[in-house]
């Protein structure tokens, strides 16, 4: 995919990808605080023509007569860091809309140029995806209507390893029901670290969670984002490259049952 | 030392006041108003008053009592607060019949239309579940102590109250949000399904209430927020129905006030909705709001003024709704003997064509009379409580805005803040 790199070259200096260097951030950033940038009130107030404009020509969003139904997001990569699984599976659902969140303004940044130079160089492409910057954990529902994803990714998310500290984890009982409710019957919600101890912990999570079930093995074999997971992601790679491991917990959204 | 808190106002620990609550029995045997850590009890059946007994042997509350309420039954009471005690009282004989220890500060506290579960909310968010059945010995030990149901994400749950028919849960916090969540036969195990996110305010969410009228058996959700509007949600779908701005009209009745957004501080209706009173900001009285459910709209229907620096804190209509219940003051206030003073305000609600009126009471009008009003009030001598409430107003405005409303800090101040942060303070 670097290669896109030369690829860009003739579409002038805008369109080249954006240089990892230059967005340099913190590794970690505090969920807990409260937040300084603009949220939108509800889902009815963002603005997804911007973040999509391919997929929201002009005559839609001009005329309320037009009967084709809005668009809606559909995939959340929660943490998407510097963007590698949106980019990865843009190519793979060409038609679902996809949206990252970060809560780093300086990686947020990064992905927008990277989408919007991958856009550029390949056009017709890459129009799917969209990133935003803002905190998956306090803002969800602002962002999604109830039972409005499919899926929902949680790669390598922070470990918080002291015990004070987790609360912070973005995986936990409670933000769990969140998650349920943007998620739709049947929605999957994928997760995976590096460190067992979190690993454990979010399967245990998801196991004690009565709103979701564990995918059985075989069924995951056959879904071809599971081996993004690990291949598509910066974190992803760089754990292959050191020859780590990786612990997946994956889940369905069910119905609720008393 | 470096570290001096260079041009950080810290909340001065002296300045923390929690507005005194009011409450009364849904079918006016009793009014209960709470001031600092005191419970104040007057029986209105037998009119006297009544001292609390504690049987279960721990201390009265410690510190500002913060959420009161009765079951829909009015058999049950509950009061909870900053000494991190939830404490439940039998309705009738005024015993302590439960005890519950939290782990924070409890801010908001309701009970179960059953009558067999409390649940209560603290400052990190989270929402805890005691179950009252079964009191006896042989009870498990799990069962007994608090166990979370739900949480917002570390802001501070403002009020929780339960829906009419006892099969929803709503929680407000101070991002804006409120939360109305299926309350499962079994909340033991947690109360997971959301049915709603009702999302428009933009500000703290202060107070709800829900009502029920007779043509709409599913009921609507009313809130009240720190953004002076007072909103109707269809709670099922999480959708906005009608927003009512208040703010205006309370400055305007009011000279204005430095924040231009007075905060609306609580609400409380009919069970029907046929009467929606509202206590604002540095409003001197209570708003009387109508609303049309069938055409979806909510507007000020009369301002109801009331004399003598009278800023209500909080409000309560039984499900008589015979009369509207107030009260004003604050904890931690100067006073000249040792009780602490409040003033409680009474107005009767009369019903004209279906519409609902109040009618401010003078004090000998008022129900329980001076008996009353010298239990609840600490005093009965007016002039003297009113002279000392004149500083309350604005106390309980900067505890408001100290609790609530969030920090707004520059950017020079932000990037200061992370350079003193705690952990890099201790490398030094």
């Amino acid at each position: 995919m670097l290669n896109n790199n030369e690829k860009a070259h003739h579409n002038g200096q805008s369109s080249r990808l954006p240089r990892k260097r230059f967005y340099r951030a913190r590794a970690h950033s505090n969920p807990l605080s409260d937040s300084h940038f603009p949220i939108p009130i509800s889902p009815s107030e963002v603005d997804y023509a911007q973040h999509f404009p391919h997929f929201f020509p002009p005559e839609m969003c001009d005329q309320d007569k037009c009967d084709a139904p809005i668009p809606k997001v559909r995939f959340a990569d929660i943490g998407c860091g510097f963007g590698g699984l949106l980019v990865s599976l843009s190519t793979l659902f060409p038609d679902a809309l996809m949206i990252g969140m970060e809560l780093r303004d300086k990686v947020s940044e990064y992905v927008k140029e990277r989408i919007l130079a991958l856009r550029a160089s390949n056009p017709g492409q890459y129009e799917n995806i969209s990133v935003v910057r803002t905190n998956s954990m306090k803002y969800i529902p602002n962002y999604f209507e109830k039972g409005q994803l499919s899926k929902m990714f949680f790669l390598f998310p922070d470990p918080h390893f002291k015990e004070k500290n987790h609360r912070r984890r973005v995986i936990s009982i409670q933000l769990l029901d969140e998650y349920a409710y943007a998620l739709e019957v049947g929605g999957i919600i994928y997760t995976i670290t590096d460190v067992e101890e979190l690993g454990d912990w979010m399967r245990t999570c998801l196991e004690n969670h009565p709103l979701f079930e564990a995918i059985p093995e075989e069924e995951l074999e056959a879904d071809p984002v599971v081996e993004l997971l690990t291949s598509a992601t910066e974190e992803g790679q760089k754990v292959a490259r050191n020859g780590g491991q990786t612990f997946k917990a994956i889940f369905r959204r069910i119905a609720f049952k008393e | 030392m470096e570290e001096v808190q260079l041009g950080e106002e810290d909340i001065d620990k002296a300045t923390e006041v929690a507005p005194a609550l009011i409450s009364v029995h849904p079918f006016e045997k009793s009014v209960v108003v709470a001031l600092g850590s005191e419970l104040r009890v007057f029986d209105l059946e037998g009119d006297c008053s009544i001292s609390l007994s504690d049987d279960s042997g721990g201390p009265g509350h410690s510190d500002s009592i913060r959420a009161i309420c009765f079951d829909a039954s009015g058999r049950l009471f509950a009061s909870a607060g900053d000494d991190k005690l939830v404490k439940i009282w039998m309705a009738d004989s005024w015993c302590c019949i439960r005890i519950v220890c939290a782990d924070k500060r409890v801010s908001a506290v309701a009970i179960s239309h059953d009558g067999s579960f409390v649940v209560f909310a603290d400052k990190f968010g989270v929402v805890w579940v005691v179950s009252l059945d079964g009191d006896g010995e042989s009870q498990a030990l799990c069962a007994k102590k608090p166990m979370p149901i739900l949480g917002h994400y570390c802001s501070i749950i403002t009020t929780l109250k339960f829906s009419p028919d006892g099969r929803f849960v709503a929680s407000a916090d101070r991002d804006f949000k409120i939360r109305v969540t299926i309350f499962p036969r079994d909340p033991l195990k947690g109360a997971h399904e959301i049915q709603s996110f009702c999302l428009g305010h933009t500000d703290f969410v202060s107070c709800l209430a829900f009502v029920c009228p007779s043509d709409y058996p599913l009921g609507f959700l009313l809130s009240g927020s720190g953004d002076s509007t007072v909103r109707l949600w269809d709670f099922s779908s999480g959708c906005l129905l009608a927003t009512c701005e208040v703010g205006n009209m309370a400055l305007e009745s009011n000279e204005t006030d430095k924040g231009n957004h007075p905060a609306v501080t609580d609400i409380s209706s009919s069970a029907d909705g046929a009467l929606i009173v509202v206590s604002i900001q540095s409003f001197h009285g209570v708003m009387l709001l109508n609303c049309n459910f069938s055409a979806k709209s909510l507007s000020v229907a009369k301002v109801v003024s009331m004399k003598g620096s009278y800023v209500p804190t909080s409000l309560c209509v039984s499900s008589l709704a015979k009369h509207l219940w107030t009260v004003m003051g604050a904890s931690n206030q100067p006073s000249s003997g040792t009780t602490q003073l409040a003033r409680v305000r009474v107005c009767s609600i009369s019903r004209q064509d279906g519409e609902d009126d109040l009618l401010v009471l003078e004090d000998n009008d008022t129900p329980g009379g001076e008996k009353l009003l010298s239990k609840l009030q600490g005093s009965s001598d007016v002039t003297e409580i009113e002279s000392m409430l004149v500083s309350t107003t604005s106390a309980l405005n900067s505890a408001i805005h100290n609790l609530l409303t969030k920090k707004q800090y520059s950017s020079e101040k932000r990037e200061f803040r992370k350079k003193n942060r705690n952990d890099r303070k201790q490398k030094q």
